[in-house]
């Protein structure tokens, strides 16, 4: 399942949420706060949702990869709100019997979920200005 | 008809607020925008954005009815 968090994900509890005897395979993704974007200095990021929609859109795209892929399980929480440097963004977590699916399906979520699910990136630099990420 | 609109990211800056009503005599999401764009100054062009009605992802063309809620969406960044 998709969810929004509005305070620090807790990777370790999802993963739990992913394990079964059958799982041979537990792939995890974590997106971080990076220092630097483009060039620029980043001291952190606000992340703004239109959650409906977004909710709507990443249970979409959860649904899609369990059809595709042979998985188990797959879950993604993705942050809104403000982010300070090295803070989790985004989590995906996927288990399957076997490596190749839960690798599969992990990476589709998560290029998916950032191209498409209604999420906006405000970065704050160094230097005191900020901006929105419209790529 | 009365709309009620939704702004995220770089176009609630553009509009000084993240939602309000407006009475329009636009029919579909295209013209609604154009006049909205016009007002608050929006410089992305429709090609640039999606748009969504009451919750869901739309097609500009799409017909609206009163009481409507709509959102232009801004290409999108999370992860």
């Amino acid at each position: 399942m998709f969810s929004l968090s509005e305070s620090g994900i807790d990777p370790a509890r999802l993963r739990r949420e992913l394990e079964s005897p059958s799982a041979g395979a537990v792939v995890c993704f974590e997106g971080r706060v990076r220092d630097h974007n483009d060039g620029r200095a980043v001291r952190g990021l606000s992340y703004e949702a239109y959650a409906d929609l977004a909710l709507a859109e990443g249970q979409r795209i959860v649904e899609e990869a369990a059809r595709r892929f042979a998985v188990q399980r797959i879950a993604c929480v993705h942050r809104v709100g403000d982010l300070a440097l090295g803070e989790m963004a985004v989590w995906v977590g996927v288990s399957a019997g076997h490596r190749a699916e839960a690798f599969d399906a992990c990476r589709y979520v998560i290029d998916e979920v950032k191209a498409r699910v209604p999420i906006w990136k405000r970065e704050h630099y160094v230097d005191g200005a900020s901006g929105w990420l419209h790529p | 008809m009365n709309y009620r609109l939704l702004y995220f990211a770089s176009l609630c800056d553009a509009a000084g607020r993240s939602r309000e009503s407006v009475a329009s005599d636009a029919r579909d999401a295209l013209a609604l925008y154009t006049e909205i764009a016009a007002r608050h100054g929006f410089t992305s062009r429709p090609e640039r954005l999606r748009v969504a009605v009451n919750g869901e992802f739309a097609e500009w063309n799409r017909p609206l009815a009163d009481g409507d809620e709509i959102a232009f969406l801004p290409p999108v960044s999370g992860g």
